[in-house]
């Protein structure tokens, strides 16, 4: 026992056990954000149940998903008002996902297993994903055109399902007529609308030079009304035209509920999906999650502009961070005197990487939006004040302040990296007639790059996921537009943008409907944790390729 | 620092040290003086390194410096190329005359007088880069990019360095691919890539093993019509084998200067003789 303990073994084992026990936390954090996450989008099946309880004098028919189950003790169940026999000790219970939240208003549900009875899953229960009102369950009973019944039953079924195909196409088309093309008139005219102010507020140009400029804008504002009416009015085609149909539904009380077909997203009846069915399911169903834009206050539809959002942001981030950091640890390191101001200095660069991230947040908002964007208004956009254009929370400012959160971690480590450059290499540079810069940029800055490399993964990875400070500068939970795309000049740097980490803090804390936005919470950790690893694992290549590039005796 | 420098020397008038200097003039006999050094005293801090040295380095010999660890010797050598200068606190006195222009004259250009003077060091030093580009490092810094040029001198320097035949096949591997003796005549070969009028060589084969050594001792005989060549060495056979002239430095001091034969055959001062019998050092 002795010698065990003389030859280091215990310590071995206790940093093994540490190792360990870090992994284990880490993979089953990861294992359990995948799990919850992905087997969202899995179609569950549909249970049809009679449920009495005791004292009722009629069952009710219930259908729904079970979302959780859960066992309680049989005494909690009796103090909340529920008889269980004496003899019983535990009660299970399940939550029922009902959906139909606009017949029933509560769309989960707890059952109790021991009043459940005929427990079914019948073949031709059909679930809609809806645009509004989330999910709907039932029986589909008839196929209606122009508000009266075409086709009942079976007939019924076919047509439903040939007609949403086509009105689904249609739907697609109004949503690209509304996002896109109207969205680029929209912006278009607003620019217009500047311009016309600015002329107004300019000073320096005569009375006739101003009316003619100002008939040059209202002949393209007259163009671009004409544009509007013509997208206006094709859209308005297209939902006459596809508001035409709809379906009846029976839900599970029995109730006739006619559902219009420009209301459906998908259709699908999953008790009689097989296996391969619904793997297709799935697919479009993630597809749909990471490519949609959210509906029903983020509790449902995708999380595109969020991932959009989240990666611009930590891509401007690092290509504002990366020269910042480099040069500031260049000059601590190999120009500024060594002595006790640059010790000073580098303490308190270290000290800034411990501040809470909502003071960043706090400075970004005070210094970069009111002062900065303030003032960028004033100067350059005084045709749109009083409403702000940089002077309110920006996707440009929230990555200058997530940059400056990140700063030191990419300044200490470019320093490290540049200490470990061997003496010799400089000398050898030196020697041979090279200036001090010289030598820098030649030999010593390539070869510190892997290092900076590191600076820049940690920062990355810190970056992606900071939440607080994006609050105050520049994160919304709906973003109207993404930052990036068609108008000129394409990359919006003013405006505010959606983000992973606050979307997941919206779903999960501020959604009106927990149950619902549950399993997106874990849906939308996992593709946040999914998008650092990715951003990681690309930093992590360059750095190798650097570091092969330059490998040198001192790695 | 240049202040002191520009100052008038009164020890001109010291006579010991102009005879000293007058009869180590004379020893060299009618060589051609590339390199003076006159009352030359380096300081780290208040501790003086150099104790005031006198000395003529005759232009395409071999000068060897020899004398037991911490003597100077190296220190000295990087006095020639002022690498010094990177040390905080080391301050110089005196004079260093390449070609009659004092090299610590406030005008000199460092990075220029770096150029005349090349350096190589005692531990094999590449660029971690391709075979090429480390010869060709030293051009690119003056603004040499020409392929044509580039090819041309990169490929006569690994001639003259001997190293040409054994890495033709592979200029564009990494530099660190060679064995340590090819790496350090690679190094010697960025140096000559640039023509200086000097190469300082700072032990230049204590790292290797013998064969290495050996070459690179050839090299430098092949060097000496060339260039003005000076070269610190612990390994006193190996200063016998390749220097024309050698000088002997003992705590900062200069013993003796004299050429090679002499120095080794016949010393004459008591404390040479010691050195080079192995009684310390």
């Amino acid at each position: 026992m002795k010698d065990w303990f003389k030859k280091g073994s215990p310590w071995i084992w206790l940093s093994g056990g540490a190792v360990t026990i870090s992994m284990v936390m880490v993979l089953g954090l990861v294992l359990m954000i995948a799990y919850n996450g992905l087997s969202h989008f899995w179609p569950k099946p549909v249970l049809e149940f009679e449920y009495q309880l005791e004292g009722q004098a009629s069952a009710e028919r219930v259908i729904g998903e079970i979302s959780r189950s859960e066992t309680m003790t049989a005494a909690a169940m009796r103090e909340a008002g529920f008889h269980v026999p004496e003899d019983q000790a535990v009660v299970v219970r399940h939550l029922i996902k009902r959906g139909n939240r606009d017949v029933t208003g509560q769309d989960f549900v707890w059952y109790l297993e021991d009043f459940m009875s005929n427990k079914r899953f019948p073949e031709d229960i059909l679930v809609l994903e809806r645009l509004q009102w989330g999910d709907f369950y039932g029986f589909l009973r008839e196929f209606v055109i122009d508000g009266e019944v075409v086709t009942i039953g079976d007939d019924a079924r076919r047509a439903f399902e040939n007609t949403l195909q086509e009105t689904s196409q249609l739907v697609r088309e109004i949503n690209v007529i509304e996002r896109v093309n109207i969205g680029d008139v929209n912006f278009r005219m607003e620019q217009l609308r500047r311009q016309l102010r600015g002329l107004q507020l300019n000073e320096t140009i005569s009375d006739e030079q101003r009316a003619v400029l100002e008939a040059e804008v209202a002949e393209s504002r007259a163009d671009l009304d004409a544009q509007y009416a013509e997208l206006e009015q094709r859209r308005n085609e297209l939902r006459r035209e596809v508001s035409r149909y709809a379906i009846t539904m029976e839900t599970m009380g029995g109730q006739m509920r006619r559902i219009p077909l420009n209301n459906i997203v998908h259709a699908w009846r999953p008790n009689e999906m097989s296996f391969f069915q619904k793997v297709g399911h799935y697919g479009r169903s993630f597809w749909d999650f990471v490519s949609g834009y959210p509906r029903e206050a983020n509790t449902e539809g995708g999380i595109l502009p969020a991932i959009y959002g989240t990666v611009l942001m930590v891509l401007i981030m690092s290509v504002v961070v990366t020269p910042f950091g480099v040069l500031a640890a260049i000059y601590l390191r190999e120009y500024a005197k060594q002595g006790p101001l640059t010790q000073l200095i580098r303490i308190s660069v270290n000290n800034l990487a411990g501040v809470p991230s909502i003071v960043f947040g706090v400075f970004g908002l005070g210094f970069f939006v009111y002062f900065l964007g303030g003032n960028i208004d004033q100067m350059f956009y005084s045709e749109t004040l009083p409403s702000p254009t940089f002077g309110s929370p920006a996707l440009i400012w929230a990555s200058l302040t997530l940059a400056l959160l990140t700063l030191p971690v990419v300044i200490v480590s470019t320093e490290e990296g540049l200490s470990r450059i061997p003496r010799s290499i400089r000398d050898g540079s030196l020697a041979l007639g090279a200036t001090k810069a010289e030598t820098l940029w030649r030999t010593v800055v390539p070869l510190a790059a892997p290092a900076m490399m590191t600076g820049l993964i940690l920062a990355v990875a810190r970056a992606a996921g900071e939440v607080a400070p994006l609050m105050l500068v520049g994160v919304v939970k709906m973003a109207p537009s993404l930052p990036l795309d068609g108008n000129y000049p394409f990359l919006h740097l003013d405006r505010a943008f959606m983000h992973l980490g606050f979307h997941i803090f919206d779903v999960g804390f501020q959604s009106p409907n927990v149950e619902a936005g549950r399993p997106l919470v874990y849906a939308t950790a996992m593709v946040l944790v999914f998008l650092i690893v990715i951003l990681n694992l690309t930093a992590m290549v360059i750095r190798n390729r650097l570091r092969e590039k330059y490998r040198s005796e001192s790695d | 620092m240049s202040e002191q420098r520009e100052t008038p020397r009164t020890h001109a008038l010291d006579t010991k040290r102009l005879r000293d200097t007058y009869r180590q003039g004379q020893s060299m006999g009618g060589e051609k003086t590339s390199l003076s050094l006159r009352d030359l005293q380096l300081f780290y801090g208040n501790d003086r390194a150099l104790n005031g040295i006198d000395l003529d380095i005759p232009e395409k010999r071999v000068t060897a410096f020899i004398g037991p660890s911490g003597c100077g010797k190296s220190t000295l050598l990087r006095c020639i190329n002022r690498m010094n200068d990177l040390i905080d606190n080391c301050r110089v006195q005196g004079q260093i005359l390449l070609d009659g222009e004092d090299i610590y004259h406030h005008s000199v250009d460092v990075a220029e007088l770096r150029r005349r003077v090349g350096m190589v060091f005692q531990k094999p030093n590449p660029f971690p880069k391709s075979i090429y580009e480390n010869v060709a490092f030293g051009l690119r810094l003056q603004g040499v990019n020409s392929r044509r040029i580039l090819d041309e001198v990169v490929e006569s320097s690994l001639q003259r360095a001997a190293l040409w035949d054994e890495v033709k096949d592979r200029l564009q591997e990494n530099a660190f691919s060679l064995s340590g003796g090819q790496q350090q005549r690679l190094v010697i070969a960025r140096a000559i890539a640039i023509e200086p009028e000097v190469i300082l060589l700072d032990e230049p084969a204590s790292a290797l093993d013998p064969i290495s050594t050996l070459k690179i001792e050839e090299l430098i005989n092949e060097l000496k019509d060339k260039y003005t060549i000076v070269i610190v060495t612990h390994n006193m056979q190996q200063a016998a084998r390749v220097s024309d002239y050698t000088a002997f430095m003992y705590m900062g001091d200069l013993v003796e200067y004299g050429d090679t034969d002499t120095i080794f055959t016949n010393p004459s001062k008591k404390q040479t003789e010691d050195y080079i019998t192995g009684r310390y050092g």
